[in-house]
């Protein structure tokens, strides 16, 4: 590569074309995809203004024309100086939102001017991007530090609470991608272990009981702070540790054993020694015993355990026992809170969705039915679909929201894998490309904002996609520049296009 | 600090959920060929083909209930346009808030109906829909899909015939899988008796819709389409011409003729009166209101649901068993003196005749005096140990005539009548007291004693046979229709056959004696036909006493056995034994040789002397 100097680049050398043709391809493909999801109820051209498939065309055009003047007209230096005041404008919107707005399933989150329709939500992700690649790209900002972490965390937080008051939980889970940029610039790796690891925790409770989830969490707790500690330690550690979960993971083995026998036992003294008024009070110990689960008896185990562990730490100084025992505590705290939280905290339609997903409760003719239907569209296309138009599942309205959140059923259906392959890999190739030109740029500001717009389409991707496949609970939050939508295109537009001219005004490592 | 591992790790990471998604895409699509199966099922088309229903014959080969074409009109509310509400309403012969309120109904139901049609109106006559068919064009969405209703050419046996109606949920739930909403079965009569031959079976083609939701090609080629199997028809033993004279003559009278082929138990004729008329069986559902309302209960079926004292032709039953049981030979001589007396001043009356008398001049002439001694011997037999011991006999054979239970006819709501036991009346008396006199009524078929024309007919049939009756039965054998064998078989009383021919002669003189001689239902007398009769004045105490007759005829080989009851109709001769004696004749000759006797029947109207609730 040649090293070419910033005020001898011409156009071509500067604006990521290959990233415009992806964002292209995918635009086109959503577009004659969403008519491809309306055709049979509104036959009509794809060009008809009335359905959808022709206002998707009018939000295109919208698109692009926005994308050009974003590339080429307005200047670069805009985006890092309005970062700011439009951060605050768009909060005040999404407060805003939440008191004029109509309520459309429970939510409260879209302004209506006329015919126009329109999501703060959608918008605020950029926003959020733009000042958190401001301050993160401050001089001194560090990560690590904790004033510093809780100003990162606040940035992104603040319209995630906002986005979650308008009851769009699905927008908001968006934001916690952002994870991912704060790793990208130095956050501990612990903070996606502790994230991995709080879901895991929660699904295990929910899934396989309590008892396998304090073991879970005991394994993994063994397992690092094995490898955390002082280095000849580590063998004797992971032996120790391996076997200790290795035997408890027999306990309800064991107890089922011991209950049955404890249950005979109860069974043969009220049997044979019936003693009218001395009855209750003979039986009270075997009742108690019989109400002990295993899952107490682990808890009670690792209790105990701690005051040798916090010795064991101030002996060795192995900091990182001390963060074992936290983690401990409050790993138990959670998975003994998880039911609290699932069946009080959450509501009604989202604790049903999350049932379905995690196979609790089948449910086809209700909330597992757009999913069901959704996994017979997608599976019936086969290889290589059923070809563009003919699709049956997605145009006889077995999908509902079709053309909005569920598209990628469409593309399953007509395209079949071979469909469903390409469309992913596009959007690989669009994170990827985003990925790679961030690190190629000089400008921290430019990096990490690149990094920001990668993370909200990669929770995009996965949560929509997922969604059609039954690997995620339903959470309606649309398909990138896929989707009808004329909030989402044109926010991922901006989105796109404010990187382009960023990056296009950059000085590059090649 | 730099970070130049960091991004590695996140395209790892990214790497890693892509891999996660399109393996399980890949699963879905490649690995599970399911779910093609089901896409298939959702955009599959079944079109219900319904069977037509069986035709039910009579006798002779001629059709008394048939098919005729009517159309259910469909909706399919997707391919619905704007339309004129008003014009339709016309079209369709309905008020325009029906059609708005139906279109209402739909859209709320939109999400499960989908593109399929729904039916918006039944069983639509085929002059309207001709109507409707000359504006269809101007109505998308809506068409006309044929159904088969029935029609009866000949106005004969409403309540036998029963009606068929469309299902609902209550009908659905009893019989599991085999019907579904909108499918239609008969509900009575023998349309519910043999619903299982009549109704064939559905069919259904299925078709694949392509993504515009038209019908594309059938579904596998037609491999597992199914063809509706036509209902099998039925032949019955009715003489429809019968049956409907039968009705005319009861035109105007509550009760119930009930005609059967001694040789065979072959019912020729059952009537209930009144009846359903069978322009209302068509349409049950507009008539049903109006049937229910109507004081005389034309639903009822007196002919199998009636119980009634069967008054003095239960005499034949006890003269039988008197011969049997040895303590009546037909000799032996009764007084009368106007009726049985007994006890203190008690007394059964009875009308005057000669005394003594015999035993066929007691059929002949109805004396009630003389069953009760018959009755009062049969009880207090020395053979048996008390009173209760005997009555118990006395009611087994009574029993072996087909009274007091069902008698098994393939006739649906046939009811059992009842004969009263020891048991009975150690209920209303206690135990030992009570004696044969207590239950003198029971000789001359009063009191506890109830039966139905039916039963009548049958002991009327039994006594042409000389002793034994087949189950009456109302359809006959005929391709791949089978009736079950007990039907075939004979079945014999208790009383031995020797003992019939008596009585016949008793019955033979009731109609045949020559005017003045006593006999009871001369009216019955037809020439050159042996009519063999036994009245009976059964009291209703609702008013007057009812008129029954059995006759049979000819005397030897009888072809028809037949039993009258005419409620409130006054003497066994005043009613039931003129009707039961024309249709013998027009049963046996075709015509009838009274014209003036016939009409004076015809016209009678006995409704205003009926006390109903």
């Amino acid at each position: 590569m040649i090293e070419i100097s910033s005020h001898q680049r011409g156009l071509k050398q500067s604006v990521d074309w290959a990233l415009i043709g992806v964002y292209l391809a995918l635009v086109f493909i959503g577009w004659i995809n969403i008519y491809a999801s309306i055709h049979s109820t509104e036959p009509s051209s794809i060009f008809d203004w009335s359905a959808r498939s022709g206002k998707q065309f009018i939000w295109m055009l919208t698109s692009f024309g926005l994308g050009g003047l974003i590339l080429f007209v307005l200047p670069p230096k805009l985006w890092e100086g309005l970062s700011i005041p439009m951060y605050i404008g768009v909060l005040a919107l999404l407060v805003l939102v939440i008191f004029v707005s109509k309520d459309v399933k429970g939510s409260h989150s879209w302004f209506e001017l006329g015919p126009v329709k329109f999501q703060p939500a959608e918008i605020s992700k950029i926003t959020t991007s733009l000042v958190l690649a401001l301050v993160l790209s401050q001089q001194g900002f560090k990560l690590n530090k904790f004033k510093h972490f809780m100003i990162a965390a606040a940035i992104i937080a603040l319209p995630m609470l906002i986005i979650v008051a308008e009851s769009e939980t699905g927008s908001a889970l968006v934001y916690v991608g952002f994870i991912f940029v704060l790793y990208r610039e130095g956050l501990s790796g612990w903070w996606l272990g502790l994230i991995g690891l709080v879901i895991a925790l929660f699904v295990g409770t929910l899934t396989a009981g309590s008892f396998w989830a304090v073991l879970l969490l005991v394994g993994v707790l063994v397992l690092c702070s094995a490898f955390m500690g002082p280095g000849k330690e580590t063998g004797r550690r992971l032996g120790l540790g391996v076997l200790f979960v290795g035997l408890m993971a027999l306990v309800p083995w064991l107890w089922g054993l011991l209950s049955n026998a404890v249950q005979t036992h109860v069974d043969w003294i009220a049997n044979v020694t019936w003693v009218p008024q001395a009855g209750e009070t003979q039986d009270w110990f075997w009742s108690f015993i019989l109400k002990i689960k295993p899952v107490y008896l682990l808890v009670g185990a690792g209790l105990l355990a701690i005051p040798f562990i916090l010795w064991h730490a101030y002996r060795q100084r192995d900091n990182f026992l001390y963060v074992a025992v936290a983690a401990f505590m409050f790993g138990v705290a959670m998975v003994f809170s998880t039911d609290y939280i699932f069946q009080n905290v959450l509501q009604p339609h989202q604790r049903s969705r999350i049932e379905v997903l995690l196979g609790l409760k089948e449910d086809l003719a209700g909330v597992g039915y757009n999913v069901n239907q959704s996994k017979i569209a997608i599976g019936s296309g086969g290889l290589f679909g059923k070809g563009y138009l003919h699709g049956t599942q997605t145009t006889f309205g077995f999908v509902p929201e079709q053309s909005t959140d569920f598209i990628f059923c469409t593309v399953g259906e007509e395209w079949g894998f071979v469909g469903c392959f390409l469309v992913i890999m596009l959007y690989v190739f669009l994170i990827v490309r985003l990925i790679l030109d961030s690190e190629r740029c000089r400008s921290p500001f430019t990096r990490i904002y690149g990094y920001c717009v990668a993370s909200c389409v990669f929770m995009h991707l996965f949560i929509n996609i997922g969604m059609t496949i039954g690997l995620m609970p339903v959470i309606g939050i649309p398909l990138p520049l896929l989707s009808y939508g004329g909030s989402s295109l044109w926010a991922f537009t901006i989105m796109i296009f404010v990187f382009l001219a960023l990056y296009r005004d950059e000085k590059k490592y090649f | 600090m730099k970070q130049d591992y960091r991004h590695i790790v996140l395209l790892i990471g990214l790497g890693a959920v892509v891999l996660l998604l399109l393996g399980k895409i890949f699963s879905l699509q490649i690995l599970h060929p399911s779910f093609k199966e089901d896409a298939d099922r959702n955009s599959t088309v079944y079109e219900t083909i319904y069977p037509t229903r069986g035709i039910i014959y009579d006798r002779n080969g001629s059709i008394i209930v048939g098919n005729k074409v009517a159309y259910d009109i469909m909706v399919t509310p997707r391919e619905v346009k704007a339309f004129d509400t008003l014009a339709l309403a016309v079209v369709l012969d309905v008020t325009p808030d029906f059609i708005r309120e139906k279109m209402a109904d739909f859209n709320k139901r939109r999400r499960s109906i989908g593109f399929q049609s729904v039916t918006m109106m039944r069983t639509v006559p085929a002059e309207t829909y001709m109507r409707f068919d000359e504006v269809k064009y101007k109505f998308p969405g809506f068409r006309g899909q044929v159904r088969g209703i029935r029609q009866y050419p000949i106005n004969a046996g409403g309540n036998l015939l029963g009606y068929v109606s469309e299902v609902n949920q209550n009908y659905i739930d009893k019989h599991p899988g085999e019907y579904r909403s909108g499918d239609y079965a008969g509900m009575t009569g023998i349309e519910a008796a043999r619903e299982k031959e009549l109704r064939g079976e559905k069919g259904y083609h299925i078709y694949l819709r392509n993504s515009r939701n038209q019908i594309e090609q059938p579904y596998m080629d037609g491999a597992e389409d199914k063809e509706a199997i036509p209902g099998k028809d039925i032949v019955t033993t009715i003489d429809a011409d019968l049956q409907q004279y039968g009705q005319e003559l009861m035109q105007g009278k509550v009760g119930s003729i009930v005609a059967i082929e001694p040789s065979t138990g072959e019912i020729l004729a059952l009537v209930s009166s009144p009846g359903i008329d069978v322009e209302q069986l068509a349409d049950i559902g507009k008539h049903y209101g109006e049937i229910a309302k109507n004081p005389y209960k034309p639903m009822y079926n007196r002919a199998v649901q009636a119980s009634y004292p069967p008054g003095s032709v239960f005499k034949l039953v006890n003269g039988l068993i008197g011969l049997e049981e040895g303590v009546l030979r037909p000799e032996m001589t009764y007084p009368c003196h106007q009726g049985y007396h007994f006890g203190a001043g008690h007394k059964l009356g009875c009308h005057s005749h000669k005394s003594p008398l015999n035993m066929e001049e007691s059929i002949m002439m109805s004396c009630n005096a003389y069953y009760c001694y018959v009755l009062k011997n049969i009880l207090d037999n020395k053979k048996y140990d008390s009173v209760a011991d005997g009555l118990d006999h006395w009611r087994e054979m009574v029993m072996s005539f087909g009274f007091g239970r069902k008698l098994g006819s393939d006739f649906p709501a046939e009811l059992s009548g009842s004969i009263p036991s020891s048991k009975t009346y150690n209920r209303a008396y206690g135990k030992g007291r009570w004696n044969s006199t207590t239950v003198i009524s029971l000789s001359i078929g009063q009191g506890e004693i109830l039966a139905t024309p039916m039963h009548l007919a049958n002991l009327c049939a039994t006594i042409a046979n000389r002793g034994y009756y087949y189950i009456p039965h109302i359809v006959k054998e005929s391709d791949g229709v089978t009736i079950e064998d007990r039907f075939k078989e004979k079945q014999y009383t208790m009383v031995s056959q020797e003992h019939f021919p008596k009585v016949i002669n008793g019955m033979w003189r009731a109609v045949n004696s020559a005017p003045g001689a006593g006999g009871t239902a001369f009216i019955a007398h037809i020439d050159s036909l042996d009519v063999c009769g036994k009245t009976g004045t059964a009291q209703n105490p609702r008013g007057a006493d009812n008129s029954v007759f059995i006759c049979f005829a000819p005397m030897d080989n009888p072809k028809i056995a037949i039993a009258a009851y005419v409620e409130n109709g006054g003497f066994g001769a005043s009613y039931a034994a003129p009707m039961a004696s024309l249709m013998v004749e027009r049963y046996l000759k075709g015509e009838t040789s009274r014209p003036a006797l016939e009409k004076r029947m015809k016209e009678a109207n006995l409704l205003s002397r009926v006390k109903h609730d």
